[in-house]
């Protein structure tokens, strides 16, 4: 599968006066920003959008000179953007960062294999080195054989845990410590919206954070795309002619998320600011309870809080969070979330194995007990 | 009778054959975009389970970006558009994961 750019537009009609661009007031206006209703060109589109993320990624001190850092890339919008940005601001703006581009193999055939293969192009297209973790090396289980076992259903809930997961340890091994995402502001408005109806009380409070670092996890995780709008990314990346995968993930339709992003797709029609509002509203929201006891870190009763405290400034390296026992990731629970659901999984494939192939079953193990060694 | 670029990206296209690009020779009655939304929901999408991917509410669904010449059919005035010989619209679709 190759790369066909959208077509360009060549019908050229006169330009009224009401259609020119609100900055430079000489070229015609191609959108409307939902944040300000500004009306912008497409060269000052690219100049405010660009220059808006370099503000972010300065007044938030992400990068420091001589940081290494991973860019999460999926071949998605989100990703392909955040790499040719990261790119772009690092020799525009000169932040001496090297910049490397991390995949994660799912495992999911006639979806990842052919996103992955977008993100190959983009390897070529940005020249930045490239390394690609497959879930099967890190856990001994593909995406697809883990939905033959455990249904559909649940296959977000494994992809989503075991792949948070395994960003960190390919960054571990690279010697990374900074991991950057493309969660842009649509996802953290969604994520504020889906906290509030869940009642999840202990994750809304550090959900709209720009930079997450817990205690004893060696990587950092930031995201320079907080502020900028699912629209305008996707339509840089038109402007912009960027390469990129987009087809639905194979198991996606039967995902909970999705109806938190219908409210909010609705909600930015009658109004487009409510995506940064719902942000602003999440960032200003401090519970009463941890009003006193946030320097501390300790907010709720033992066992359960060091993965909830952040600090933004520092990471202590491995000294205070509690770990999970069998693979030593970082976990607020004595067996991490994606240990036990590999337990599961394997309890489970011990009756299924008859049928299906068993020949990588030792090969996994002992691959999962070196990856324990690793750490 | 107007002659257009219609284009389906973001995964869109799965709704229209898998075809990213159509060039439409269009009836005498369709004239403004709304009616090109309407002539895509009857002709191009073959299965009528997808519609529904498109279109909701008979307007183009929330998370699909529609541009008429580039241009954001807001400042467009939407549906209202008067189509013109060689103008290239696009539907591109922002719903799916990044």
């Amino acid at each position: 599968m190759s790369y066909t750019a959208p077509s360009d537009p060549v019908n050229k009609k006169p330009v009224k006066v009401a259609q020119l661009c609100d900055l430079c007031h000489c070229r015609k206006a191609v959108l409307k920003r939902p944040k300000n209703l500004q009306k912008l060109c497409k060269e000052c589109f690219f100049d405010v959008f660009e220059t808006e993320i370099h503000n972010t990624i300065v007044d938030n001190k992400l990068f420091h000179r001589g940081e290494k850092i991973a860019v999460g890339a999926s071949g998605g919008k989100d990703s392909t953007v955040l790499a040719h940005m990261m790119k772009f601001l690092n020799d525009k703006y000169d932040y001496g960062i090297q910049i490397y581009l991390l995949s994660i193999d799912e495992g999911i055939v006639g979806y990842r294999d052919d996103s992955l293969a977008t993100v190959q192009r983009n390897q070529k297209q940005y020249g930045l080195p490239l390394e690609i973790f497959s879930f099967k090396d890190l856990y001994g289980w593909t995406m697809d054989e883990i939905v033959s076992v455990a249904g559909i259903r649940n296959s977000c809930t494994y992809c989503g845990v075991l792949r948070r997961q395994s960003l960190d340890r390919g960054a571990q091994k690279l010697g990374i410590q900074h991991v950057v995402t493309g969660h842009n502001a649509d996802d953290m408005a969604e994520t504020v919206l889906m906290n509030i109806l869940r009642g999840d009380v202990a994750r809304l409070e550090k959900s709209t954070s720009i930079l997450t670092s817990s205690k004893g996890s060696p990587i950092k995780r930031s995201k320079p795309f907080k502020y900028c709008y699912q629209k305008e990314i996707v339509l840089y990346a038109h402007y912009r002619k960027l390469d990129y995968f987009s087809t639905e993930c194979t198991y996606a339709p039967e995902a909970f998320r999705g109806t938190a992003r219908e409210l909010m797709k609705n909600l930015e029609v009658v109004r487009p600011s409510c995506i940064i509002d719902i942000i602003h509203s999440g960032e200003n929201l401090f519970l009463k309870p941890a009003a006193g006891g946030r320097r501390q870190g300790r907010r709720r009763g033992p066992g359960t809080t060091s993965a909830n405290t952040t600090s933004t400034t520092t990471s202590t390296g491995p000294v205070d969070g509690s770990r999970c026992e069998r693979c030593n990731y970082l976990s607020r629970n004595r067996i991490c979330k994606a240990c036990m659901l590999l337990e599961d999984l394997d309890k489970n494939r011990a009756a299924v194995t008859i049928e299906t192939d068993t020949s990588h079953d030792g090969a996994a193990k002992t691959l999962r007990s070196l990856e324990r060694l690793a750490f | 009778m107007a002659n257009v670029t219609v284009e389906f990206l973001g995964g869109l296209d799965v709704v229209v054959q898998k075809q990213r690009v159509h060039k439409l020779h269009l009836p005498a009655e369709v004239v403004s975009v709304g009616d090109l939304i309407e002539y895509i929901a009857s002709t191009l999408i073959k299965n009528p389970r997808d519609v529904a991917v498109f279109l909701e509410d008979g307007g183009v669904r929330p998370g699909i970006i529609t541009l008429i010449n580039d241009t954001d059919w807001e400042l467009e005035g939407q549906t209202e558009y008067v189509l013109e010989d060689n103008d290239v619209v696009s539907f591109t679709s922002t719903l799916h994961g990044g």
